[in-house]
């Protein structure tokens, strides 16, 4: 890493909801984060909406990265409206691995922050984590809550 | 690094000595002059990769110990005598998408074009092991066909001719998508001794360490279910080939194509050993085995893999395992072109990728073959992209011509000295599994998902670096509009209202005493090791028990099957 990584560093949560079992790009991303200084959670798969927001919550995640490889990226506006019930607005949802494109300007559109599709380089996902942690610890630290 | 010289042959030729090191010496000279910057280049499997390969490296000289004839031990060049020239590989491209009557439509199609083995692949919710009205809607049928019940298993098939066609059912332990087939065969009166194909997700321990999609039942439930599956169908249903042993899981989760292969052999033996330990004789199953695997692009080291698998494998079963049917030593076994060498830029330059892994997998001797989809990489495929898969694998056959020659690659001095190394690494890494007390007991502990993560993120660095140059990902990338690309379209949602509707009006009319009957008797034999209870999976689906159910019943018996995940 060029950049200085930030104090304390980003707190990201890896997980993986809905159906899906492929794990190889969301052990790698979460190695690949570790690795590059931040504090990791990394989840087994299929983890409910419900436990990922209280995780969320409980560990004050800055970001939560989802990796989907067989379409449960159809549930992440699910998960994002689950996140806005609970008060969690600033909390910054990334998407890596097979999204078609269509369906990745749906998930920007209800506030997914990024989408990585297969061949995003590593380096650029930490960049984007830290960037988006940046951005949400210059926020309030309880924004308020806007009508969905 | 090693001369890449050859140096002498043999004694073979000793009027030639000093001719062939007069020339050997002069090539060596002059390739040192052209390429002075030559740097050691390294196959995927850590085996480094010389510039030329000749005698020294290669002889021959005990052609019928290291090749043999084709049928004929240690089966290097294939498992039959007569190979695809007899009968070429079997095009078994995975196929379910949306409800029954879509997979109905769909393989009618494909039994139309001339097909005789199909495959089944549930929706994701089916892999879980729940039924359609335990999951979110928006998620059912995206990735396969929503299979639950006995009627739902009756449309897929409706008006084909069950003991027609192999049918590789994409069914983990339970087996419930087979049970279900056989109720279905005994409501059609077709004999169960007429039913062929695969369990061809069968290996429960790929799925614990690489594969999550097919984990249910906890790891010694699973490892009960597999044999008892294993002896019912043996007895039961014997043109049906119980178990697929997959490294296709194990090296699509990052293994290298070397430990891929050991990791599989060491599972298959893992498996015969547990058959054995009930006082089953190994030549009772074992020709019944099958494996699967992934055919990467690394071009002749995936060959050579699949090669020295061969000849290991009819070493292990005689030797190890103690089979003397000739039967018991064929390493029978389908492949997949790897969907991870694909990429999303440029996605039509897939189609030269799918093509080479396939030509890979054929003079590897593969039985049958999946080509990918260009978009796999995108979405589930197109019909288009489908098509063109399809299509990729004729055009081997029959323009280029690839079946008309048995191990064509054979008595190559590359393509046999790298059998034999690669034949050596994949022995050490048998070697540290055994030392860990067999593939069960390193699964158990961790090893394998350790060995696999760090060959993964050793693999995902040399792209990060460049080491390794992917097209269009790390190296000639164009602009392009992503936009313009086409995409599949999802299940339409009144489709799957349908579908739940009907499979709550099947539970409905059902029999309450019969389903808890059954219920009851598989919850007895999962706590009783003395009773078969694939046989009670069975007898739950001819009772119209439900996928959903025989896995919630089983789960609660014996656990829920939580992978152990490693980072």
């Amino acid at each position: 890493m060029n950049e200085p990584m930030l104090h304390p560093p980003p707190k990201v949560l890896v997980t993986k909801i809905g159906l899906d079992g492929h794990d190889r790009g969301s052990r790698l991303v979460a190695a690949f984060l570790r690795d590059a200084g931040m504090e990791v959670i990394y989840t087994p798969p299929w983890q409910q909406i419900s436990t990922v927001v209280k995780m969320a919550m409980e560990e004050d995640v800055d970001v939560i990265g989802i990796s989907s490889l067989a379409t449960d990226h159809l549930i992440v506006p699910k998960l994002l409206q689950a996140l806005r019930a609970a008060g969690l607005d600033d909390v910054e949802v990334i998407v890596g691995g097979i999204v078609p494109d269509r369906e990745e300007a749906a998930l920007l559109k209800v506030g997914v922050a990024r989408v990585f599709h297969p061949g995003s380089p590593l380096e650029e996902i930490v960049d984007v984590v830290c960037r988006l942690t940046a951005k949400r610890r210059t926020k309030p630290a309880l924004s308020l809550k806007e009508a969905p | 690094m090693s001369s890449p010289v050859p140096k002498r042959p043999t004694e073979r030729y000793p009027a030639e000595v000093s001719a062939f090191d007069r020339s050997a010496a002069r090539w060596r000279e002059e390739y040192s002059r052209l390429a002075p910057d030559d740097a050691a280049i390294r196959n995927r499997s850590g085996i480094e990769v010389k510039p030329l390969y000749g005698p020294d490296d290669w002889s021959g000289e005990n052609y019928l110990d290291d090749l043999g004839f084709p049928g004929q031990l240690p089966l290097t060049r294939g498992i039959y005598p007569s190979m695809h020239r007899g009968r070429p590989w079997s095009q078994r491209q995975l196929v379910g998408l949306g409800t029954p009557e879509d997979y109905n439509a769909r393989l009618k199609q494909i039994l139309a074009a001339g097909s005789t083995a199909v495959s089944l692949i549930p929706c994701n919710s089916v892999y879980r092991g729940y039924d359609v009205d335990e999951v979110d809607p928006l998620l059912l049928g995206t990735c396969g066909a929503t299979v639950n019940t006995v009627e739902d298993m009756d449309i897929c098939f409706r008006d084909i001719a069950l003991g027609k066609i192999s049918i590789g059912l994409n069914d983990p332990l339970p087996f419930t998508l087979l049970a279900l087939l056989l109720a279905v065969a005994k409501r059609r009166d077709v004999p169960w001794g007429e039913i062929t194909g695969t369990s061809n997700q069968s290996d429960y321990i790929s799925h614990f360490v690489a594969n999550h999609m097919f984990f249910r039942v906890a790891l010694p439930g699973s490892r009960r279910i597999l044999s008892d599956h294993i002896e019912f169908m043996n007895r039961h249903v014997p043109g049906w080939n119980p178990v697929s042993v997959v490294g296709q899981h194990m090296q699509q989760a990052g293994a290298t194509p070397a430990q891929a292969m050991a990791f599989t052999l060491c599972t298959a033996i893992q498996y015969a050993e547990d058959c054995r330990a009930r006082g089953m004789e190994p030549d009772a199953f074992l020709p019944r085995f099958t494996f699967f695997f992934d055919i990467s692009i690394s071009f002749f080291e995936e060959i050579a893999k699949l090669r020295a698998g061969r000849r290991l494998w009819a070493k292990i079963a005689r030797d190890r395992l103690g089979a003397k049917d000739p039967r018991s030593w064929r390493f029978k076994f389908h492949a997949q072109t790897s969907g991870l060498d694909l990429t999303r830029a440029q996605p039509l330059n897939n189609i030269a990728r799918s093509a080479i892994q396939a030509m890979a997998g054929i003079f590897g001797g593969l039985q049958s073959l999946h080509t990918d989809a260009y978009d796999e990489v995108l979405s589930t495929p197109t019909v288009e992209a489908a098509r063109i898969a399809v299509a990729t694998q004729n055009i081997l056959r029959d323009e280029a011509h690839l079946a008309d020659v048995i191990d064509p690659v054979g008595g190559s001095y590359y393509v046999e000295a790298l059998t034999d190394q690669m034949e050596e690494e994949i022995e050490r890494v048998i070697g540290e599994i055994d030392a860990a007390g067999g593939m069960y007991a390193a699964v158990d502990s961790g090893l394998v998902q350790t060995l696999i993560g760090e060959s993964a993120l050793a693999f995902q660095r040399q792209i990060e670096s460049g080491a390794q140059k992917v097209v269009g990902v790390n190296a000639f990338q164009v602009e392009e509009d992503a936009s313009a690309r086409a995409s599949l379209e999802r299940p339409d949602p009144a489709d799957i209202d349908k579908q739940i509707a009907r499979y709550q009006r099947f539970k409905a009319a059902r029999s309450r005493d019969g389903v808890q009957r059954a219920l009851d008797a598989l919850a007895r034999a999962a706590n009783d090791a003395t009773q078969n209870s694939y046989e009670k999976v069975v007898d739950a689906a001819l009772a119209g028990v439900t996928h959903g159910e025989i896995c919630t019943c089983l789960r609660r018996e014996m656990g829920f099957g939580q992978p152990l995940c490693i980072v």
